[in-house]
């Protein structure tokens, strides 16, 4: 086996590995291995691009890969899991229908989105085949983690998975943004986070609850 | 030497082992957990014991409830003697693939479950509307999971979907590592270990098999229990013999067929030291937790299968 099949073979595998932590993010019914696993995704994320960088002798991606690795992988579930235990919500995650149904329908994203991408695919190179349909199921899925979640805290874990399938299909598929965009993106999100734990503490002064329902509810 | 004969030596090596491998699982359990376990040849007296006695018939029970252990008895040994353990081109197993064995034990735990509600006790028909309702989410789990191996094989034959695990240059395959968590999690469940069901209690809200053989007696139930320990057997060496079928004797020679049994028995003991980590280290799961639990097993199995497409163009 030559160093390219190799590295198709792990980057398959890679993609069979985030495809599965979307599912499990999906599927957590507790605050604590909720952020594990997120904070899995990050690492693994952090490989992927260290992964790519070395097919492709690209130094950028090396720095994008420590970045995702730092901030995805520790920073930020460690910010989030002090916000956790600080507002005291580390108890199970309510879902609005049941998990079973709820991977139901992910599987069936994961089938739309390979639908959608067949001809995408045709027209890119080899080593990427296919892992477009995994980053867009990722995305959808993430999307799915925010509308099932009724608490504040679940549903920012889901835009941050939202944007880890985003730099993953990036990575993948393009061999990465260009640096600046990329140091850009990641220090938004850090900040995002920051500015959410501000909210999370301003909606539960106003609403004594992080539930999301009370937003809707006219004063 | 005949390979009918050793197709039929396989056999019963399978449920003769049977007794043992589950004492062996209950001595690292105990090891585990700062115990003394029991003689390596308890298990084999206490069929002994089962059988010397009458057994007692409950008031009112037809012919099927004294058919019933027969009957399970019978499926599980021919299902110990379809699965390939040490031989890999075995003539039975030839002849009968992956479906006829989860129709095997479909029919052992539709017998089981007639013998239970044949008493009309409370206990029986609980036992057995619980274990119907977790076998309809078990099953096609355990078929998808299967499926996913066949679709690697192109085959549902157990001896094709070894050789291609055992001779085909197949790289890191991630939909395998799916079907390989979907069958573990449907073989807990499908052999009543922790998670699922506590194999050594009586505790009358959380059994699920228990309840159902608890009017046997005498020779019935050594029939059951024993069937209950092929079982475990035979999912281990399935579990075994598709994943890791390193070391199995492709040609009957006698050279081949002990490094065969030898490699076999270390894995089975790998295994069950596994098994005896899990369960040491996990609480039982809440009744109604278990449908999510085969749920994920089988939503585990449909992951595979879509990896298996999308990632893994035929090369």
């Amino acid at each position: 086996m030559n160093s390219a099949e190799v590295l198709r073979q792990l980057s398959t595998v890679s993609a069979s590995l985030f495809l599965l932590t979307s599912f499990a993010l999906l599927a957590q019914r507790h605050m604590r291995a909720f952020l594990i696993w997120f904070s899995f995704q990050g690492i693994l994320l952090g490989s992927l691009s260290a992964m790519v960088a070395y097919s492709t002798d690209s130094y950028e991606l090396y720095v994008s890969a420590i970045l995702a690795f730092f901030l995805k992988g520790i920073l930020i579930p460690f910010l989030l899991w002090k916000i956790v235990i600080r507002l005291g919500v580390n108890r199970e995650v309510e879902t609005q229908i049941n998990l079973f149904s709820t991977m139901l329908i992910g599987a069936i994203l994961v089938l739309f989105s390979y639908y959608v991408s067949l001809p995408i695919q045709k027209t890119i190179m080899d080593m990427t085949r296919n892992i477009i349909a995994i980053g867009l199921a990722c995305v959808l899925i993430s999307m799915l983690i925010m509308i099932t979640r009724r608490k504040a805290v679940t549903q920012v874990v889901g835009y941050l998975t939202l944007e880890n399938s985003l730099f993953f299909t990036a990575t993948a598929a393009t061999h990465g943004m260009p640096l600046v965009v990329e140091i850009g993106v990641a220090f938004d999100v850090l900040i995002a986070v920051l500015i959410f734990g501000v909210f999370f503490f301003q909606i539960r002064k106003t609403f004594d609850s992080l539930d999301l329902r009370h937003l809707e509810n006219k004063p | 030497m005949n390979p009918w004969f050793l197709n039929f030596l396989e056999a019963l090596l399978l449920i003769g082992i049977a007794p043992l491998v589950s004492t062996v699982l209950k001595n690292f359990k105990a090891v585990l957990q700062n115990r003394q376990g029991p003689g390596l040849l308890q298990s084999y007296r206490d069929l002994f014991k089962m059988f010397s006695k009458e057994p007692v018939l409950p008031h009112g029970v037809s012919w099927i409830f004294r058919l019933a252990p027969y009957t399970v008895f019978a499926a599980t040994a021919l299902a110990c003697a379809i699965v390939p353990t040490i031989l890999i081109q075995a003539p039975l197993s030839a002849a009968a693939d992956v479906i006829t064995l989860v129709g095997l034990f479909a029919l052992a735990r539709f017998f089981t479950a007639l013998g239970a509600m044949d008493t009309g006790t409370a206990f029986g028909g609980m036992g057995a509307s619980r274990e119907m309702t977790f076998a309809a989410l078990a099953e096609p789990a355990m078929l998808m999971g299967v499926f996913v191996l066949s679709l690697t094989a192109e085959s549902t034959n157990l001896s094709t979907m070894m050789h291609i695990m055992l001779k085909g240059n197949l790289g890191l395959k991630p939909s395998l590592a799916f079907a390989l968590t979907c069958l573990i999690l449907i073989a807990i469940a499908e052999t009543g270990r922790i998670p699922v069901d506590n194999p050594s209690t009586h505790l009358e809200l959380t059994m699920v098999h228990e309840a159902m053989i608890l009017e046997y007696s005498g020779r019935y139930l050594a029939l059951i229990e024993w069937a209950k320990q092929m079982k475990l057997v035979l999912f281990a060496t399935l579990l075994i013999n598709l994943f890791a079928p390193w070391g199995i004797a492709e040609e009957i020679s006698s050279n081949a067929l002990i490094i065969s049994l030898g490699t076999w028995i270390v894995k089975l003991l790998i295994l069950l030291l596994i098994l005896a980590i899990l369960e040491t280290s996990m609480a039982k799961m809440r009744i109604f937790r278990l449908p999510e639990y085969l749920g994920l097993a089988f939503l585990v199995a449909i992951l595979g299968m879509l990896t298996h497409y999308i990632l893994e163009p035929p090369l």
